[in-house]
């Protein structure tokens, strides 16, 4: 049963790597390295797999994007680098996101260090969040030789590579050697310290020079219906089939509601410990669905169901265990609606709900601008405040949220606070 | 049905395809299968003296993942005794009478040699004889092969004891490490020849082991130069062929050329018929694919010829001789230029990038209003397929620029999306001949040159 849940694909073998590298047209201003969120220059480093200068393509790919491993397992490639490959017309798109992973692996699995600290500046920085958002920009800026602090609230390090990206796409160890190569940039992590709760702002103030929030987003909220206690955290469940998968039992059925790409991890996760009939519920159509078209044809082959146009009611339970889901069905117009009197019972023993999450709360505890709930930031990525900057999810009020969009942000930031303590300085 | 059979000063073959003197035609058991699969004929492996190979004897120069364009070896003629050699020779004549069986040989420079091992190979019965001045190592320290073949005094002589003592046709082999091969091609002539082929391998020196720094390959730690052959060295094997066929002593004596280097398909086979070889010889595509090749060989041969209308060899020998000329006559009023279809176009800016780095500039990447803007611009916050793609610009040529290199055409990977279109010149035809003739001045006065452009309206920015 573990099994199967294990990463999706293996490493390239040298030759597999070799047919692929050579398979590059070695574009010029390449379109994927476009379409990629951090403009990794990509066919220069797949020209250096080829020559075995993996060092080198190791080298290009981080110079763009620190958490290049992550990013080259998680990625979205469809929708972006190998989306816009000239190759994609009529052939098939180079496999970048697992080219990448073969430059990447040669330097975390042997030990490499591709940056050292800059030289040290004497300025202080404090990020919150240690996601791929906050990891990236407080990697940049040892880079720099600035003196970075990492407050994570969690135990471990890394956000949602750690704990919400299914091993399928991407096992713990990767998220976590990734947050270790930030460390020996002399990034300092503290976990377990929640801001404001552990730190105030007075005290961030005080003690940084500046503040970079890259805080993700919460969890996932209400459905506000009755028996709601019962519904498993999407989010929870996917953590511990990260971190406690023995705990996890499958269920003769299983109801997934919602149809965006977490919910789509949920019931692959529950289809692969073994359960019987996993149906995912969406109050909406095939067509408004959120998850991406490569992850919607992943898990109709993985042999989950589905029910459109279906919203829950209540929970039904049976002596404290979960029975079923009472659900109505809904017709757009364009809204949902509840049909009146169309009410039926899905019997399930496990229902688990991925509904997106909630907006971040920290940024107006820290008396920030806010955008839709989310954070305010302008091209720079600075809030309202000038010492604090902001990015990834917190941030993302528009548009698909993705890791390597997370890492772009940390990196602008990182070059926008470089440049105000510079500024700073020179004042 | 086109027909494929040809007569070389004299043998017989049921199609122009022979297997080269070399590993495939080592044993009788090789060229018995070889004949099953469909091959014309056969040059047995060298026969000479007695010799002794070494390991690790094939190189091979691989490019991306395209395996063996060329190989290089340090091979020796035929290791196996010299009796073996010729009763299978014999034994394999008379199995299959109607393939072209030729003995290749390479012997001490003496006539009694010559004529011992001429007699020797008429007594098996072959159809033809080839003399081997090509081998470029080993056999040549030993005052054989290229040692021969690069000096047309030798190639005259050896060839004369040979004829003196055959029968049966001769065919002289050539070396291509030579600057000018009309001079051995004469000489071998002189002395008698029947028929020439050619080329033999070309000197190489494969590579070198970056974590060893020994050559590759390695025999025991120790490398050198050996034999290039293969589908890399096909533009060298076709430019000695048409040097031949377009030299008036050479093509005036009406003896037939046997053909290779890097033949490894029907279309290759077209090429070097149409520049005058009468029967072609294969030996690293057959070692890279196997027999089975000679299939395709003479089933393409001949749906080509069938579409062209050539109903025999003869019609497609030496059809683009005519075409072979020298510099100094060509028409320096010719233009071309680059024409990129946009709609074959993945926009790889492959062609821009060479034209703008290394040719004349004159490739524009333009938006879809048609104004133009400069690569790597994009904004860094921009992201995802749908901008990349829908904002990519797509590389126009300025005409009146482009001088029409070639260069673009050349590196497009998409077949048939840059063609090179002719475009009038406005200006009359005209041969760098001509005009050493018309306008000396022109050719050592960069004022003069000036002076005859202008008032001919070439423009080279
Ligand atoms: C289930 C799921 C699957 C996904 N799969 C993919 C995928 O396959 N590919 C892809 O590209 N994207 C995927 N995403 C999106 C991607 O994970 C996010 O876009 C990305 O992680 C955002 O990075 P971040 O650093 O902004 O936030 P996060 O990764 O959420 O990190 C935020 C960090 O801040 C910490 N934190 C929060 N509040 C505080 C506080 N007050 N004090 C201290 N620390 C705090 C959190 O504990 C967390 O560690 C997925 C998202 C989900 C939910
Ligand atoms: C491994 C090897 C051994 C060869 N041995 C001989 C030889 O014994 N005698 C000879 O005349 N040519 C020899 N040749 C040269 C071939 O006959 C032929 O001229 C040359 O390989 C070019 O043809 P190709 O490109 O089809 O290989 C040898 C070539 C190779 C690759
Ligand atoms: S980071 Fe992601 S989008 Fe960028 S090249 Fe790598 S796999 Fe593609
Ligand atoms: S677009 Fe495709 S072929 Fe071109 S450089 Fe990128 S990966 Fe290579
Ligand atoms: S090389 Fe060919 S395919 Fe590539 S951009 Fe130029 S014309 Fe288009």
């Amino acid at each position: 049963m573990l099994k199967t849940l294990t990463e999706q694909f293996p490493p390239l073998s040298r030759h597999e790597a070799l047919v692929e590298a050579n398979r590059c047209l070695y574009c010029y201003d390449a379109p994927c390295t476009h379409a990629c969120p951090t403009h990794i220059d990509i066919p220069r480093f797949i020209k250096k797999i080829p020559t075995a200068n993996l060092l080198g393509s190791a080298q290009t790919i981080l110079a763009s994007n620190l958490l290049g491993a992550t990013c080259a397992r998680v990625c979205p490639v469809q929708e972006l680098c190998e989306g816009a490959c000239v190759l994609g017309a009529e052939h098939k798109p180079i496999a970048i996101g697992r080219l990448q992973r073969y430059a990447m692996d040669h330097v975390y699995n042997n030990g490499i260090d591709v940056f050292q600290p800059g030289p040290p500046t004497g300025k202080r920085v404090a990020v919150i969040g240690a996601g791929p958002a906050g990891l990236s920009c407080a990697g940049e800026l040892a880079r720099l030789g600035h003196d970075v602090t990492v407050f994570e609230k969690r135990e471990l390090p890394g956000g949602l590579s750690t704990y919400g990206i299914i091993v399928l796409r991407e096992p713990v160890d990767v998220a976590l050697a990734e947050a270790a190569m930030i460390a020996r940039l002399g990034v300092k992590i503290e976990s377990g310290v929640e801001v404001p709760r552990d730190l105030s702002a007075e005290d961030l103030r005080a003690r940084f020079d500046a503040v970079f929030l890259s805080v993700g987003l919460g969890a996932t909220p209400a459905l506000g219906i009755p028996g709601e206690e019962f519904i498993l955290d999407g989010l929870d469940y996917i953590s511990q089939s990260k971190m406690n998968l023995p705990e996890l039992k499958p269920h003769p059925a299983v109801l997934i509601i919602g149809a965006g790409n977490t919910a789509i991890d949920c019931a692959t996760i529950a289809k692969r410990l073994g359960s019987g009939r996993v149906t995912m519920l969406y109050r909406r159509t095939e067509n408004e669905m959120t998850a991406y078209p490569h992850e919607y044809a992943f898990v109709k082959n993985e042999g989950v169901d589905f029910e459109f146009l279906t919203l829950p009611v209540r929970v039904l339970t049976d002596n404290g265990a979960v029975a079923g889901l009472e659900c109505v069905r809904t017709r757009l117009i364009p809204h949902p609606e509840p049909i009146p009197g169309s009410n039926f019972v899905l019997p399930a023993q496990q229902i688990i709900k991925a509904i997106g999450q909630q907006k971040p709360s920290v940024g107006a505890a820290l008396g920030l601008a806010t955008e839709r709930g989310f954070i305010q930031v302008d091209a720079n990525l600075r809030t309202s405040q000038p010492a604090i900057f902001a990015g990834g999810d917190c941030i993302r009020a528009r548009g698909a949220a993705s890791t390597v969009m997370a890492v772009q942000d940390g990196k602008i930031a990182a070059r926008a606070i470089d440049k105000s303590l510079a500024e700073k300085v020179a004042a | 049905m086109a027909d494929l059979r040809i007569n070389f000063a004299g043998i017989q073959s049921p199609n122009p395809f022979w297997l080269a003197s070399a590993p495939p035609s080592n044993t009788g058991a090789q060229v018995h299968r070889a004949f099953e699969a469909g091959w014309g004929g056969a040059v047995w492996k060298t026969i000479g003296p007695p010799v002794l190979n070494v390991s690790n004897r094939y190189g091979a120069w691989h490019s991306g993942s395209n395996r063996m364009l060329a190989i290089n070896n340090v091979e020796l003629i035929s290791d196996r005794p010299l009796a073996i050699n010729l009763r299978e020779i014999r034994d394999v004549k008379r199995a299959w009478p109607d393939r072209a069986v030729i003995a290749s040989a390479m012997v001490e420079s003496t006539p009694a040699a010559w004529q011992t091992i001429v007699r020797q190979i008429e007594d098996t019965g072959a159809d033809g004889i080839e003399l081997n001045y090509g081998c470029p190592h080993g056999m040549s320290e030993r005052g054989m092969g290229s040692a021969v073949g690069q000096v047309p005094e030798y190639c005259e002589q050896i060839t004369s004891w040979a004829k003196a003592a055959a029968k049966i046709p001769v065919i002289v082999k050539l070396t291509p490490n030579i600057t000018n091969i009309v001079l051995p091609a004469q000489a071998a002539l002189r002395g008698g020849a029947d028929a020439l082929s050619l080329i033999n391998t070309v000197n190489s020196i494969i590579s070198l082991d970056l974590d060893t720094l020994e050559l590759i390959p390695s025999i025991g730690g120790k490398g050198g130069h050996g034999g290039y052959a293969g589908p890399a060295v096909k533009p060298i094997a076709l430019n000695m062929l048409a040097a031949l066929g377009t030299d008036p002593s050479v093509s005036g004596s009406g003896k037939p050329i046997s053909g290779m280097g890097g033949i490894s398909t029907w279309q290759d086979a077209a090429e070097f018929l149409l520049l005058g070889a009468t029967s072609l010889q294969v030996c690293t595509a057959a070692m890279h694919y196997g027999f089975r090749i000679v299939e395709d060989l003479c089933d393409g041969l001949k749906n080509w010829m069938d579409s062209k209308g050539f109903a025999t060899l003869a019609d497609v020998r030496g059809k683009s001789l005519h075409r072979v000329s020298d510099f100094q006559n060509l028409d320096l009023s010719y233009r071309a230029v680059a024409r990129i279809d946009p709609a074959l176009c993945i926009k790889c800016n492959l062609c821009y990038v060479a034209c703008n780095d290394t040719a004349h500039q004159c490739i524009d990447l333009v938006d879809k209003t048609g104004a133009r803007v400069q690569p790597c611009t994009w904004d860094p916050a921009g992201n995802g397929r749908e901008e990349a793609v829908s904002t990519r610009p797509q590389p126009r040529v300025r005409d009146e620029d482009c001088v029409g290199c070639r260069l673009c055409y050349n590196v497009c990977p998409v077949e048939g999306c840059i063609r090179m279109v002719e475009e009038p010149s406005g200006r009359e035809s005209v041969t760098w001949q001509t005009l050493v003739n018309t306008e000396p001045a022109i050719t050592n006065d960069w004022e003069a040159m000036k002076r005859y452009r202008e008032a001919h309206g070439i423009d080279i920015h």
